[in-house]
Order: C-alpha cells, then structure tokens, then sequence
C-alpha cells in the first residue's frame, strides 16, 4: 500500500479534535499495554502466587486449603531421594546437551556453511524432527528402542553383529537416560543448528577470509574466529537448552512414565505424578515452585554471562 | 607443469574434505529420516505383515488403517479441536503482542524499561513448570474442560518471546514514518493500524508460523486442562491412542503418520516463516 495514499484518509477518531496529543498517546499506551500484562499477570504471575500460598498446605484440591504445614513440603521435597533423583537426571541431560548436542550442531553448522550445494536440503530435513510433536517424537523412538529386536530397530541392528545382544534400553535402568538423551538430540539439534546457521550468516565473510590469509588454516580460524564471533547466538542456544533440559516433561511421560523404578524420573514428571496423579496440590505446588527457583537461578545466571561483549556488535 | 600438477593437487585438497562433509551430512539425514520412514513403512501394512517383516518397504502398500482411523469420528472431532485451539492462541498472541510491541517500539513513557522487562520475565522459565500453579488458577475460575482455558493459557506463555521478536521489528521501521503521520493528523492507532501492521506482516507471519506450531504441539496444556474426550486435542489423542491400541504397532504408525502430515506439510509450505521467527528470536534474545 502507498504511504501518501492511506495518510490521505486519516483515521480519526470521534472525539479527536477536543484532545491533544499527549492525551491521546497516554491512552494509547495505556490501552495497549492492557491486554499483555492482563493476561501475563492473570495466568502467569497470580498462578505463581496462588501456588506460592498453597505450597504451605497439605492440600488434596479438595474443599479449602486447611492443613498448614509450613515449610513441610519443601523439607519433604528436598530430602526426597526420588526428587533428588530428578534432579540429577535433569542435570545429566543439561551437561550433556551443552558438551555433545550443542558441538555437534554447531559442527554440522560450519560443515554446510554459506553455500556448500545441497545447503537448503540439509537445513530442510535436520529441521524436520522439530517441527513434529514431542509426542509424535516419542511414540516413533518407543517403537525403535523396543527390547524385541522383532519390534525395536536398533534391535535389529545390533544383533546382527557377531557376538552383540539385543539391549534393554528404556527398560534398563542404567540405559534410559542415555536412551532419552538420544531422542532429544533428534528432535532438538536442527534448531540449534539453524540458529547456528543464521548466526554464521550474520558474520561477514572477509573476517574469515582476512585470518586465512593471515596465515590461519581452516581449524584456526574456526577456533579463533568464527566460534567468537557466534558468541550471541551460542549462548542463545545455552539458555534454551538448559531450560528446555530441565523442564523436559513430555518424552520421558510417554516414554517411561519416569520408570524404570524412576531412573528416568525428571523434575517435571515428579511435579505431575504428585500434582495431578496423587492429587497432593499443595506438595505439588511446592515443587512447581522449586523448579521454577531451578530455572530462575539458570536464568539469571545467564544474564551475568551474556553481559560479555559482543564482538560483531562493533563489526 | 608444475601449475597443473599443483592445481591438481589443489583440487584433490579441496575435493577431500568436501567429500568428508558430504559423508557426515548424508549419515546424519539417514539418522533423521529413518525412524520417521520406518513409522511410515508401518503404516502402509496389515497387522500380521507388521510382526511378520516389521522394517521393509511395504509391498504391496495398504491403506486399510488410514482408512479406519479416516472413517472414526474422533479423529476429525480431535483435528477441530487442535484447530480451534491453534486459530485461538495464534489470533490471541498476534493481537496481543503486536498491540504491547508497538508501544514498546514508538511510545516514550516512564517505567518503559521496567514494563518491558516485566513482560518477558516469562523467558525465564518454560510453561512445564507453571502448569501446575496456571491450574490451580484455571480451576478457581471455573475454566476447566474449556478451551478458552487453553487458548488463554498458551497466549500468555507466548507474550514474552512475542514481545520481544515484535519490538525487534517495529523498532526497525523508520521513526519518519511516524512523524508524517502525525503531522497528517493521523492517531497513534491509526498510524499503528494503517502503516506499522501492513509494514511489519513478514514478522507478523514469522510469529504467527511460530505460534501456530507450539499450540499445534502442545501436549502438557491440553493435557492438564481439559478432561472431557470430546475436547482432546490431536497430541493428547495420540497419547491416548498409543495407550489404546499399543497391541496394533500398524493401526498405531497410521494414526501417528496421519497427525504428523499437517504438521510436516505446513513446515514444507512456511518453512521460511518460521525459519525467520525463530532466528528473529534467538538472534536478539
């Protein structure tokens, strides 16, 4: 549309001509700002409140909140050897995201670069596990990981070299999170490696070709350049996988229910067995808030850390 | 001589690694894709051909699942549902953080700072860990087994990151734009409804795309939220339907193939929209 045409027939409104300017733009401010913090205060911050409140009760959902325990609930959580469980897996699966899903995205990243041909297939098909449901993801990896090698095709392959077993996998309690890990890294690593790619993209070729002929070989100036320069987006992808990490929910619900004897058990998956399986809302509650005091420590972490200087800023 | 032999040399040098590259890539697309094949293959046979040969390629193909789950009617009562969600929290969002983004992006007001990072507090924490807390509020105002309850709640947990990617493009339209408008006697709204909207619509798609795709998805808000059958979206009848029919791997595949097309032809057709939202986010996040 034409700038100069649709200013031609200004929007008025009724009562514009009796208030001025400033008036006007408070109003606006004010009544477009009101839906947002509406909404976020209604269904984000109240809620945290509200959970905040009955994380002191021994509450079943059932009629009022009676049974004050104090801070019971969180001593309980703490010492729970399930929840600590929890937490460690959620901590397994957040230091080995950032040591193999995160490299190994930014590797396949550099590997397709700015115009190795085939660049937009790749992008195209390592995306695709992301755009597919977790539960879609799930229920595929439950049928490949399966015990009998008749049903599970990992199975299939691992027998047939000589002298290898069919394995357990989700079943195993030393294997699940291993096997978890996996199917996380199928889903999530064509994100990261996008970002990776559209970060690469925002770095101008000659500063890679001016280390060249400075002398660097390729993995020089990978290291001393190219890694520095995506500093912004790399600890993007931290943040997402280290809050994704330790909120996982839905894989490990359909996957394992937390099992085998909670060896997969997360954080997330204990909060729901608790809040909407045994129906404990208050104890549920309490741990709701726990893990989000996780989060908000990452979080804030984060900020300090990303505080650093960013050197294409000045590019 | 000498040239040629180096240049030869030069080529095998180059040729090498990119023949590496190749390897690595074309090994990792085989990772990706086969287990969504293998769920396809699945698909396509009978019952007894799947414990029979459960990997080859299905030779004859049968149709018969897609067709029984085609003829159900809870499959096309869940795809509504899913839809009705997802046309809800993608208009909810759009209408919400455009109107906030603007202001953030063209308004001077004291405290702007403050409000603004007041809103994105939310990407602090994903929406696994209020589920709980957002439920117990739901319940209170007697929002259960609705979809407003849904739609509501998947809006508010996509305001902070909306925001944020929205003011990243309303702040990139020039600010002369404004003044003329206001000189021609244009209100804020006016100026926001005839010229920043039309302007900002290759963002407005991006987060839309986005939108679209994490409602689409969602299993944990549904799944908390509602209880009724005839209100369960398309993830939380799959979760169902895997519990169900677990005996059937077939019957299964079928379902699982026929809830993931719409997914993977509305990223075949969008792809550039939500490539672009995505890195909007992250890049400025």
């Amino acid at each position: 549309m034409n700038i100069s045409q649709v200013l031609k027939s200004p929007f008025r409104w009724p009562w514009r001509i009796n208030i001025s300017r400033r008036v006007q733009d408070r109003l606006a401010i004010f009544l477009f700002l009101l839906p947002s913090f509406v909404i976020f205060l209604l269904f984000i911050i109240y809620p945290i409140i509200r959970a905040a409140y009955f994380s002191m009760f021994n509450w079943n959902g059932m009629g009022p909140a009676t049974i004050f325990v104090g801070v019971d609930n969180f001593k309980q959580i703490l010492t729970d050897h399930v929840f600590i469980k929890s937490i460690e897996n959620c901590l397994l699966i957040v230091v080995l995201s950032l040591a193999v899903q995160l490299p190994l995205a930014m590797m396949l990243a550099i590997m397709v670069g700015r115009e190795l041909p085939g660049r937009a297939f790749f992008r195209a098909v390592f995306f695709m596990p992301y755009v597919l449901s977790e539960v879609i993801t799930a229920i595929i990896w439950l049928g490949l990981f399966s015990a009998d090698p008749e049903r599970g095709f990992i199975n299939a392959l691992l027998i047939l070299i000589p002298g290898v077993q069919a394995q357990n996998f989700l079943g195993d309690i030393n294997q699940v999170m291993g096997c978890i890990f996996i199917v996380l890294t199928w889903k999530y690593f064509g994100l990261h490696m996008l970002l990776y790619m559209a970060g690469l993209q925002n770095i101008p070729r000659e500063i890679e070709e001016a280390a060249m002929i400075d002398g660097a070989n390729r993995w020089q100036t990978v290291r001393r350049v190219t890694i520095p320069l995506l500093g912004s987006t790399i600890r993007t992808t931290i943040l997402l996988s280290v809050l994704g990490s330790l909120t996982q929910f839905n894989l490990v619900w359909i996957m394992t229910r937390g099992g085998p004897v909670n060896a997969s058990e997360v954080m997330s998956t204990y909060m729901y067995r608790y809040a909407f399986i045994r129906f404990q809302l208050g104890y549920g509650s309490a741990v709701a808030l726990v893990m989000l005091a996780v989060c908000l420590i990452f979080s804030i972490m984060y900020l300090r850390l990303s505080r650093q200087p960013d050197y294409l800023g000045g590019v | 001589m000498a040239i040629a032999r180096a240049q030869k040399r030069n080529t095998t040098k180059k040729m090498l690694p990119r023949f590496f590259q190749y390897l690595v890539l074309s090994i990792t697309t085989l990772i990706v894709l086969v287990p969504i094949v293998i769920m396809v293959f699945g698909a396509l046979k009978t019952r007894g051909e799947m414990f029979s040969h459960p990997y080859t390629p299905p030779i004859p193909a049968h149709w018969e699942n897609f067709a029984t789950i085609l003829k159900a009617p809870s499959f096309w009562l869940m795809l509504r549902n899913s839809l009705i969600v997802m046309v809800g929290s993608t208009g909810g969002v759009l209408i919400v953080c455009s109107l906030a983004s603007f202001i953030f992006a063209r308004m001077q007001f004291r405290g702007k700072d403050l409000a603004f990072n007041f809103l994105t507090l939310g990407l602090m924490f994903p929406i696994t860990v209020a589920i709980m807390p957002v439920y117990l509020v739901i319940r209170q105002m007697n929002l259960i087994d609705s979809f407003l309850a849904v739609i509501l709640v998947q809006t508010a947990f996509g305001i902070s990151q909306n925001i944020l990617i929205l003011r990243g493009f309303f702040t990139s339209i020039p600010m002369e734009l404004q003044d003329a408008s206001y000189i021609d006697g244009c209100s804020p709204f006016g100026f926001f409804w005839r010229i920043m909207l039309p302007l900002a619509r290759p963002a407005l798609a991006a987060i839309g795309a986005l939108t679209m795709i994490v409602s689409w998805n969602d299993l944990l808000t549904p799944l908390v939220l509602l209880n009724s059958e005839k209100l369960w979206t398309l993830p939380l009848g799959t979760m169902q339907f895997q519990g169900q029919y677990s005996s059937d791997l077939a019957l299964t595949a079928a379902f699982v193939t026929l809830t993931a097309l719409p997914a993977i032809l509305f990223y075949l057709f969008f792809e550039r929209q939500i490539v672009s939202g995505l890195t909007a986010g992250a890049l400025k996040g």
